[in-house]
């Protein structure tokens, strides 16, 4: 009976496609999905240090953590430092990972591996060891950036002391960090693209920028749109840049972000609903972030 | 001609000063870890140590047990690689090659969770593991880490490529399905697994938030978070926090000098194929 022995071991290839899931997507819904979701029911309750020393001691009051958020101006200060961080270092990080990518690509560019590697080097690094080494860059006296500046003929910077330049220099920090990855991606899209578009375009009698504005980049939009995403989304988890850089959002909040803020709430000082309610406002906030990009690069296609 | 060799000139120009800004931060960390105490603040700053020293590293491996953190970075970097490996490329591998009722579906969903902020995660985590009697232990980072919905994935868009005849074959010779993974797909997608290794490797070894938070024994500590906290006591030690800098970040480094052609493979796979 050939019939039955195809549905025997259609049941057995099934079986085992189980056995061989298992264990990830175990893994992966027990301390990735179920969280997440548990962390809006954490969000629906008043989950405090009492509450850590007793489940007992839990209340559900609905969204009251919320409310209070929304009165709450520290709150808004850590959303408002990440917007700024998010709407000024994500653009300018694109863009610089876009401007080396097609410096790394170009034809008259030789070495090109060794510049790669170069640019690239900094996305592999532990951001806690080089947010420390920056620390020092950055000082106002002793520091090689207030030396370069000086070597320019500019007055020196106050870089962590003030209100006004420290988000400005955790974002110089993460654009060191982050645009070689970008690069390396935005590199491969600009390879993807037939040369034939290239020959057409020279034939027509383009020349450099009227290329790079008709061929590359209406060519590369899709590439650009991921790595446009990717960055807001990691950059809307801003976190350990200000742990270490500002010494945890100093000065006066000037660089708390909304990461930072859940951290403190939940793991200082143990206001884990509170923190929970924090937490979600960022994951709505992300899921937002992402959904726009990726409508409004639609209509710019459509 | 002419003008072409003024625009390589300028080209050039640009990108050498490019790679010089982007790597002299990482040259000044190890050139000042290597200056005797106190030299790096000095006005105007040092590029190169007066007199090489090593004290620094000394230190930080006798008085302040650096040496422990290390241990446990690369302890856990390396149990979290081999074991996600092994989760990872088998779930991969089902994904790719083995039919079964709502598999577009789930990897659809799983797809989809890609986007999903870690972070959003960690308090729950946090609380799970606490009632598991996890906190502050080895299993409390690499069990959260054992798969990743990425390197399920990145397994699965390589596997695809595996022929079923070749399976099928096999199957007829009365291979059982671990032995076909095991023998079969596993030999077949050794490149993605070196490039997923080395991922997961940097990835864990690299992270901060989570073994901030769930490691909370300074014994357990992971090297990023030991080295936060002895910046909280040592930030007028430059030239000490310059090398536990790079101590932490030199094993990653060289690390990806080595294996760097793979690892940027995995990073095309991620980036282009969405």
């Amino acid at each position: 009976m050939p019939a039955e022995a195809i549905r025997r071991s259609a049941r057995a290839e099934a079986r085992a496609a189980w056995l061989f899931l298992a264990p990830g997507l175990g893994i992966i819904f027990l301390f990735f999905l179920l969280p997440i979701a548990a962390a809006f029911l954490l969000s629906l309750t008043d989950f405090d240090l009492y509450a850590v020393a007793d489940w007992r001691n839990l209340r559900l009051i609905g969204l009251d953590n919320y409310f209070r958020l929304l009165r709450d101006p520290i709150f808004w200060k850590a959303l408002g430092n990440t917007f700024y961080f998010v709407l000024v270092g994500g653009p300018l990080t694109v863009v610089l990972s876009l401007a080396a990518a097609l410096m790394i690509q170009s034809r008259l560019t030789r070495f090109r591996g060794l510049f790669r590697t170069a640019f690239f080097a900094p996305a592999v690094t532990t951001m806690v060891a080089v947010a420390t080494v920056w620390r020092y860059l950055y000082h106002p006296q002793f520091g090689w950036i207030n030396r370069g500046l000086e070597l320019l003929g500019l007055p020196a910077i106050d870089w962590l002391g003030s209100t006004r330049w420290a988000m400005p220099a955790i974002i110089l920090l993460s654009i060191w960090k982050n645009f070689g990855a970008n690069m390396i991606i935005l590199a491969a899209g600009l390879q993807n693209i037939p040369e034939s578009l290239y020959e057409a375009a020279r034939l027509d009698g383009a020349g450099w920028w009227a290329q790079l504005r008709h061929v590359t980049l209406p060519m590369l939009a899709p590439t650009f749109l991921f790595v446009g995403v990717m960055t807001c989304i990691g950059y809307f988890q801003l976190f350990a840049e200000p742990f270490v850089l500002t010494r945890q959002g100093e000065p006066l909040n000037s660089t708390l972000s909304v990461a930072l803020l859940m951290y403190k709430e939940g793991f200082r000082w143990w206001n884990m609903g509170y923190a929970a309610a924090v937490a979600f406002v960022l994951f709505a906030v992300i899921l937002a972030a992402t959904t726009l990009q990726v409508r409004a690069s639609r209509r710019g296609e459509g | 001609m002419k003008r072409s060799r003024i625009a390589s000139l300028l080209l050039h120009a640009a990108l050498v000063l490019g790679a010089a800004a982007t790597l002299f931060p990482l040259f000044w960390m190890i050139t000042a870890s290597l200056m005797p105490a106190g030299e790096a603040n000095s006005d105007p700053p040092p590029i190169l140590p007066s007199r090489v020293t090593f004290e620094h590293y000394a230190e930080l491996f006798t008085r302040l047990n650096l040496g422990q953190a290390f241990f446990n970075s690369t302890l856990l970097a390396a149990a979290v690689t081999l074991l996600s490996l092994l989760l990872n490329s088998m779930a991969g591998y089902a994904f790719a090659k083995l039919r079964f009722r709502g598999r577009g579906k789930i990897f659809g969903f799983l797809l989809a969770a890609l986007v999903l902020p870690t972070q959003v995660a960690i308090l729950p985590l946090f609380l799970l593991l606490r009632e598991m009697h996890l906190i502050s232990t080895y299993w409390g980072v690499i069990l959260p880490g054992m798969a990743s919905i990425f390197g399920i994935f990145l397994v699965r868009q390589y596997a695809l490529s595996i022929p079923d005849e070749l399976l099928d074959a096999a199957r007829i010779d009365g291979a059982s399905e671990f032995r076909i993974y095991s023998q079969i797909v596993l030999p077949l997608c050794k490149p993605i697994l070196v490039t997923l290794a080395i991922f997961t490797f940097l990835g864990t070894w690299n992270d901060f938030l989570w073994p901030l938070v769930v490691l909370t024994d300074q014994s357990r500590y992971t090297l990023p978070v030991a080295l936060a906290n002895l910046f909280g006591e040592h930030v007028q030690d430059t030239e000490l926090m310059m090398a536990g800098s790079v101590l932490t970040v030199l094993p990653v480094l060289l690390l990806f000098l080595f294996l760097q052609r793979h690892y940027i493979q995995g990073l095309l796979m991620g980036g282009v194929k969405e």
